[in-house]
């Protein structure tokens, strides 16, 4: 039997081995690089020169790492409940049962699966303040238009409209969640007399909390790390107004070759994102409804 | 006896008939945001298509126009000769096959030794594959950069398809569940006659998930596809690029080329659609598969 366990480890180990060493050389290795770094400035050409905590101290009083900080929470704190109220009510939509439904279900989701390079060239697009379609639908009901991507109170607003766009895989993720709540119990609770919202916020939001609390964490990451879209449409601009913390971190490390302190970015991103998901875990975990749990 | 079951019959009708007509009347407001909503969805889809079909002076106009006159197919050809359309497209694919490859030989002798295999320390090692889930790219950008260009890989496809062959988080994690689902008796069966691990996995278990194989395949694709910050960091060679990389790089300098601009995306997206239409099953399997399996 000893031996048989054994060769079960051996045996284990081998085959995760790619993993192993995967992640020693791809993910260990790199963090480990990634602090020493932080500690050094290091313009890319030249090598790393121990500086100490400096590159944290500069990145306290650098302006422009304030500015990308509340951007980024503006943008995550819009766009992170707003997904979840369109993509649960389209979720909710498409699980009635009506005729041609498997057609729409699909007509919801296209739009999710346009590249990302692709959806960003067509929102600059439709959000142009000319000739663009969003203010031709505005001037319909009489609207004046407004210049979306160069108005440094709209531009942020202009990227979370854009991502709802792309809601596909939270809607999904919630249509299949639906799709398991037991018939029976909204019959007992129509029975009971509850009315639409009762049934939703008593029946529904509890057991399909697990996907709920999987959206939000993929959502709150998401948005701290959002990088393509402001990079093709607005190169961070107006001024600073759609600078968020991954376009400076490119910036400083790519543009400037800063990459001490651009490693001291990745840094407070890294405790940033493992703060809030620790939160949303803190919280989840009490409201999360496993069955048979 | 007769006259009793045509009675109840009669009844049915009736109670149905009136059923059917107050169910239908109640979902004239579900027709119509359903509509509404598809509207919103598609509306700029067909506006990419329809800018991609118009001449310079039709885009330039208020209120704009949905339908193009004349159509102007040329702007597709436009578009691939103004930007090395077949160049990319070759580079994306080859990036696309060699790293599907790794993906799929990778993560399912991963996952196998984290499913069917009993081994102190197992679990523990797989909570750490889940947790590195919660570490973007963006925070390795900088370091990985760095090892890269000291090996000498900047510049070359390797950054974008050697770390493919070991392992994904995600994909370990999705084979994983299904294979705890294969039955172990299947397993052990096969030991009694002497086969060996390597030898399970290859004959009895990867047949058996296939399905969970195009999922991860499907899903791969569709990364490798869409991919842009990979490239931007890694590619600097312009007869490297790949499709998003290429064609952000048009845009930076031809901003305003919107026919064939949005030519150049409608020709990116339309073969994701159709992979789409042609495994829609695989696709919704492995999306609600993600959300649900926790």
């Amino acid at each position: 039997m000893k031996r048989k366990a054994r060769r079960d480890l051996r045996n284990g180990l081998l085959f995760i081995s790619p993993w192993l060493i995967g992640i020693s050389i791809f993910l260990v290795y790199p963090i480990f690089l990634s602090v020493y770094y932080s500690f050094t400035r290091f313009p890319l050409l030249s090598p790393p020169s121990w500086i100490g905590w400096s590159n944290y101290l500069e990145l306290f009083q650098d302006k422009v790492f304030w500015t990308v900080l509340y951007n980024t929470l503006f943008y995550f704190s819009l766009q992170v409940p707003l997904i979840f109220i369109v993509a649960l009510s389209a979720a909710l939509l498409l699980n009635t049962k009506v005729r041609g439904m498997a057609l729409f279900r699909t007509f919801f989701y296209l739009p999710s699966l346009v590249p990302i390079v692709a959806t960003a060239i067509l929102w600059a697009w439709v959000f142009n303040a000319r000739y663009g379609l969003l203010n031709a639908a505005l001037s319909i009901f009489g609207i004046k238009g407004i210049t979306w991507l160069n108005d440094p109170a709209y531009v942020k607003p202009s990227l979370v409209l854009m991502s709802l766009w792309g809601m596909g895989e939270p809607m999904v993720i919630y249509l299949a969640a639906l799709q398991g709540v037991p018939v029976n119990l909204y019959e007992s609770s129509f029975l009971d007399g509850a009315n639409w919202w009762q049934r939703i916020y008593h029946i529904t939001i509890p057991l399909i909390s697990p996907a709920i609390f999987f959206n939000v964490v993929r959502w709150v990451m998401g948005a701290f790390i959002l990088f393509t879209q402001p990079y093709i449409m607005t190169g961070g601009g107006p001024g600073r107004a759609s600078e968020f913390y991954v376009t400076y971190l490119w910036e400083n490390a790519f543009d400037f070759l800063k990459m001490g302190y651009a490693s001291a970015m990745a840094w407070i991103l890294f405790i940033i994102i493992f703060a809030v998901t620790l939160v949303v875990f803190k919280f989840g975990a009490k409201k999360v409804y496993y069955e048979g749990a | 006896m007769y006259k009793e079951k045509q009675i109840i019959m009669f009844k049915e009708v009736n109670w149905w008939q009136r059923k059917y007509y107050r169910e239908l009347i109640g979902k004239i407001p579900v027709y119509f945001l359903l509509i509404a909503g598809s509207a919103v969805f598609l509306f700029p889809l067909l506006w990419m298509v329809s800018t991609s079909l118009k001449v310079p002076t039709q885009i330039f106009v208020f209120p704009p126009q949905l339908i193009p006159r004349p159509v102007q197919w040329a702007n597709y050809i436009e578009a691939v000769t103004e930007i090395p359309f077949a160049r990319y497209t070759l580079n994306t694919l080859y990036l696309v096959v060699l790293s599907l490859v790794g993906t799929l030989v990778s993560n399912s002798l991963v996952a196998y030794g984290f499913s069917r295999i009993e081994w102190p320390g197992r679990d523990i090692l797989f909570f750490v594959v889940i947790a590195t889930l919660m570490i973007p790219f963006a925070v390795l950008m900088v370091p990985l950069y760095m090892l890269f260009r000291s090996i000498g890989w900047i510049g070359s496809f390797k950054p974008l398809w050697v770390p493919h062959c070991f392992g994904a988080a995600f994909n370990i994690f999705l084979l994983r569940q299904f294979f705890l689902t294969i039955p172990r008796d299947l397993s052990d069966a096969a030991k009694i006659d002497g086969a060996s691990e390597l030898r399970i996995f290859s004959t009895i278990i990867i047949p058996l998930v296939k399905p969970a194989l195009a999922v991860v395949a499907l899903f791969h694709f569709i990364y490798m596809w869409r991919d842009f910050l990979g490239p931007l960091v890694y590619l600097t060679d312009p007869d490297m690029f790949t499709l998003s990389l290429g064609l952000q790089q048009y845009q930076s300098v031809n901003a305003t080329e919107w026919h064939l601009l949005m030519a150049a995306s409608s020709m990116i997206t339309f073969p994701i659609i159709v992979l789409f239409f042609f495994t829609q099953r695989t696709f919704i399997q492995g999306i609600s598969l993600t959300g649900l399996k926790q």
